[in-house]
């Protein structure tokens, strides 16, 4: 079942002559864990925004078609009820601290503060989530002291406290070193194990191709195509417009044109890689491969 | 222009030692990245080349100066730091302004400060975008305005850090050729950068920290190949280094080139 719907959404920032969204029509279902891709400037974060009420309620702005998450029309709702359903983590964490707390405990309690969550609950809930995304001795420093890295697990976990329906997260790991990213991809995970709906704009395409169940490639604010993560990553008709690319993918392409790729798809993942470069080898030439 | 750090050891203030005890020799004109985990030391390091940080214990030197001689304001004659967050260094309200500020406060003419905002804009692909406020542009344009602000400065050593965070295949392919043409003019480049792709594919030399301590120093292949020393610091080798050591390759690659160069003689 659907949980997010988009009918032929158009959208302009107020003051702009060009749209930032061209007719996105979009359904995610319930508990599906879907990658949005795209060029800076493709309208991703636009996208993230409309999904989450602030375009146009924050923003204002021209918008048609209609936005629908879990039963209700954007349009006719407050912004105050929409953030119970859906909950989006910004690209940029500084934009999304609030200002008004002084340590980051308070900072992952304020929205439960500001939805009437009674005192005992919104303790359990801000320690299980701040356990969980790995920052509970982050708990008595101020927001403003971290790190880039850790500001966004601050601004991921004040997120997954409300316990949102469907989960919006903008390039959630853009300032996190490798170890972070594998951390911050596993409680993902997890919540989309747990049934939340995960809506994620990455670059980081080795992570998408192991993690989602669909791609949708956005570009100059249209939906270029959607599909598997090996169809859509490996697409040629993704090439050439700015789009994040696999070194397996780019380097299986060059092999099949020596003559050295056999397989009919490329690969996005290590394991795909693998397998086709030692099913080459397999079939009479090529590496020999211990995988 | 060398650089020379010697037993470099530096506390900060809350007691946290974040160097302790670094030495390292960069030669002039060479391209060199530093990668580790957050917390690192890799940010603390090279505030150390143009000031911002002095040495507990130790000495860097730029070329002859010790830089606990010099001013920050003089040490950026011969260094330029492009910061990680673009947004942490612009301020003007024309991109043109901005760029022009470097040079200008270096003391250059009005005739060199114009060609060298010119060039600097040229190399940064920002030409037709003078007139526009930086903030009106898209993150990743500011971060070449970044870029550029620190180019136009014309220093013989340039400091990128993270330049590559927040930015589609596009601008990568952007900056990485930005690196190129000022290693073209041999300038030593030195990057920290997590994306460890990136460094494999426009670095010679890349140097792994780990806890305020060099833990691999050396040619790329040589460094990104030692998938082990790697995992202290939570460092992933290349995706191609990773698919040619499952593959059974006995060279380490880290580019398309040298991967298909491999497995065309296998």
């Amino acid at each position: 079942m659907a949980i997010v719907n988009l009918q032929n959404v158009t959208y302009k920032y107020p003051l702009t002559d060009s749209s930032a969204l061209q007719d996105i029509t979009l359904q995610v279902n319930e508990g599906e864990f879907v990658a949005i891709v795209g060029p800076n400037g493709a309208g991703k974060s636009t996208l993230c925004y409309t999904l989450a009420g602030f375009v146009p309620h924050f923003f204002k702005g021209e918008i048609t078609g209609t936005v629908e998450v879990a039963g209700h029309e954007s349009s006719q709702s407050n912004l105050h009820e929409w953030v119970l359903n859906v909950g989006l983590a910004f690209q940029n964490p500084f934009n999304q601290i609030s200002g008004a707390k002084y340590t980051v405990f308070e900072e992952i309690a304020f929205g439960l503060e500001n939805t009437g969550v009674p005192r005992e609950e919104m303790r359990q809930r801000v320690e299980d989530a701040m356990k969980l995304t790995g920052i509970s001795d982050l708990g008595d420093r101020s927001p403003y002291s971290l790190s880039g890295g850790q500001q966004q697990r601050v601004a991921l976990t004040s997120i997954l406290v409300m316990q949102p329906k469907v989960l919006v997260l903008d390039e959630p790991t853009s300032q996190m070193d490798p170890i972070g990213t594998r951390e911050v991809f596993g409680v993902i995970r997890t919540m989309a194990e747990k049934g939340m709906t995960v809506i994620l704009v990455e670059h980081k395409v080795e992570w998408i191709a192991n993690f989602a169940d669909r791609v949708i490639a956005l570009h100059e604010g249209q939906i270029l195509m959607e599909g598997s993560p090996q169809e859509v990553l490996t697409s040629e008709l993704l090439r050439d417009k700015g789009f994040g690319i696999s070194r397996y993918t780019s380097v299986a392409r060059m092999a099949r044109e020596l003559g050295l790729w056999k397989k009919r798809n490329l690969p996005v993942t290590l394991e795909e890689a693998v397998e086709g470069f030692v099913s080459l080898s397999q079939s009479g030439r090529g590496v020999t491969g211990e995988g | 222009m060398n650089i020379k750090i010697s037993n470099l050891q530096f506390t900060y203030p809350t007691g946290v030692q974040a160097l302790r005890g670094i030495s390292l020799v960069i030669e002039s004109g060479e391209q060199v990245a530093i990668v580790g985990q957050n917390g690192a030391g890799k940010t603390t390091l090279v505030k150390h080349l143009n000031g911002l940080l002095q040495p507990t214990a130790g000495y860097v030197r730029i070329g002859d100066w010790d830089t606990k001689e010099h001013s920050v304001a003089k040490l950026a004659r011969r260094v330029g730091y492009v910061f990680q967050n673009p947004d942490e260094q612009l301020f003007s309200k024309a991109v043109g302004v901005e760029v022009a500020f470097g040079p200008r406060n270096l003391g250059y003419s009005s005739e060199q400060v114009q060609a060298l905002v010119k060039d600097a804009l040229a190399m940064t692909e920002l030409s037709d975008k003078t007139e526009t406020n930086p903030y009106d542009l898209s993150s990743t344009w500011r971060k070449m305005v970044a870029l550029a602000s620190v180019i136009a400065m014309d220093t013989d050593i340039v400091i990128f850090d993270e330049p590559t965070t927040g930015q589609d295949a596009a601008n990568i392919a952007r900056i990485a050729n930005v690196i190129q043409l000022l290693h073209e003019r041999g300038k030593m480049v030195i990057t920290i950068t997590h994306d460890i792709d990136f460094c494999a594919e426009n670095f010679e030399r890349v140097i792994a920290m780990s806890q305020g301590q060099i833990l691999l120093d050396g040619k790329a292949n040589d460094v990104l190949g030692q998938e082990e020393v790697l995992a202290r610091t939570y460092v992933d080798p290349p995706q191609l280094t990773r698919l040619g050591k499952r593959l059974g390759f006995k060279e380490t690659v880290r580019n398309h080139e040298e991967f298909l160069a491999v497995l065309k003689n296998n």
